[in-house]
């Protein structure tokens, strides 16, 4: 594997966290459980397909295929994106959007902070930008989760169950494949285990002070990076996709 | 339980556009608190680059005059034209006035 081909599977990595996270946040739209939040959510969606959009754009111009941005989401298949499975997770209640929320911007906020070092100038232009929307995300969702967490017997309960639920996505995120290997070598990105105490650190923080127990001897699965999902990510292109799929080259 | 009460408190929002201008009323938020209502400020007023700064003060803190006062507060000042700083001459190059 080449640099350049691993630097496309790495931006596509990126890039599908950020759209499969954004598709699940916009399905809050007008469902929020108030006003603001309902605003706040659909914010933190197209923070994402903003990065989404930079990402695939970079991605597509490695590739050199002449695919645009929109291909590359749209005419794509399950086996071929690269997103943690955390991010595919369905949104449940609002303490589970909340907890995945807080467990995927912790580790986008270490991510993007170390690949703002990184000798891809492009790369590490896109993340200093990056880094400041994802700090606001995991901001956002450790508030909530240290309310929840304080607040009445069924929210504590809610979010303690979604933490439950949900930790055993987490380590897929620090999984490692050749595109990780090519890249560390070459200086592009960082050894994913460099990035687990940070994250571990920050959000041991918001858990404790929001009260909760972090599950012990949990079974993790893994295999996203992949292109191994889970049962959801199907169901999520199927409907995001559709369009494109149908009336392939479609315009509005 | 009654409906009211599950509306959080309202907040009343003011964003300064730059540094030195006024803080301007943008609007009303819900929050539990001032955290929150500055989060919610800053996601529903800010959104299309409109500030740089944010106050929030919760509604309830904030004295207004009443509607019956409007004749004895406000009309005197209908007739009284020499208070308009209209017949000074501004000298060139004077902005923000």
């Amino acid at each position: 594997m080449t640099t350049k081909e691993a630097l496309y599977n790495f931006c596509l990595r990126l890039g599908d966290n950020n759209l499969i996270l954004g598709q699940r946040l916009a399905e809050w739209c007008s469902n929020g459980p108030i006003l603001e939040e309902d605003l706040a959510m659909t914010n933190m969606s197209l923070d994402n397909f903003g990065q989404a959009e930079y990402l695939y754009e970079y991605a597509a111009e490695l590739e050199g295929k002449g695919n645009s941005a929109d291909d590359l989401a749209f005419l794509r298949d399950e086996r071929e994106y690269f997103n943690n499975l955390l991010v595919e997770q369905p949104n449940g209640d609002f303490a589970v959007t909340m907890m995945k929320e807080m467990l995927y911007s912790s580790f986008a906020v270490s991510l993007c902070e170390a690949l703002s070092q990184s000798k891809d100038e492009r790369l590490s232009g896109l993340a200093v930008r990056m880094t400041k929307e994802v700090k606001y995300h995991y901001r956002h969702s450790s508030e909530w989760l240290i309310r929840l967490g304080n607040g009445t017997d069924e929210s504590r309960t809610r979010a303690q169950t979604a933490l439950n639920e949900l930790w055993m996505f987490t380590a897929d995120l620090f999984t490692m494949n050749q595109t990780d290997k090519v890249l560390v070598k070459a200086g592009i990105s960082v050894d994913m285990n460099d990035l687990l105490p940070v994250w571990r650190r920050s959000v041991e923080e918001v858990l404790k002070a929001a009260k909760f127990k972090v599950p012990q001897n949990c079974h993790m699965i893994t295999g996203g990076i992949d292109g191994q999902h889970t049962e959801y990510l199907g169901h999520i292109l199927c409907e995001m996709q559709y369009l494109q799929q149908a009336h392939p080259g479609a315009k509005w | 339980m009654k409906k009211e009460s599950s509306q959080l408190p309202l907040w009343e929002v003011f964003i300064q556009s730059k540094s030195g201008n006024p803080y301007k009323h943008a609007g009303s938020v819900h929050a539990s608190d001032e955290k929150m209502a500055l989060q919610n400020a800053r996601d529903i007023y800010t959104r299309r680059g409109e500030g740089r700064s944010i106050w929030v003060v919760l509604s309830n803190n904030i004295a207004a005059s009443l509607p019956a006062d409007e004749d004895e507060f406000f009309d005197p000042a209908d007739d009284k034209v020499y208070r308009h700083p209209t017949f000074y001459k501004i000298p060139e190059g004077v902005k923000n006035i």
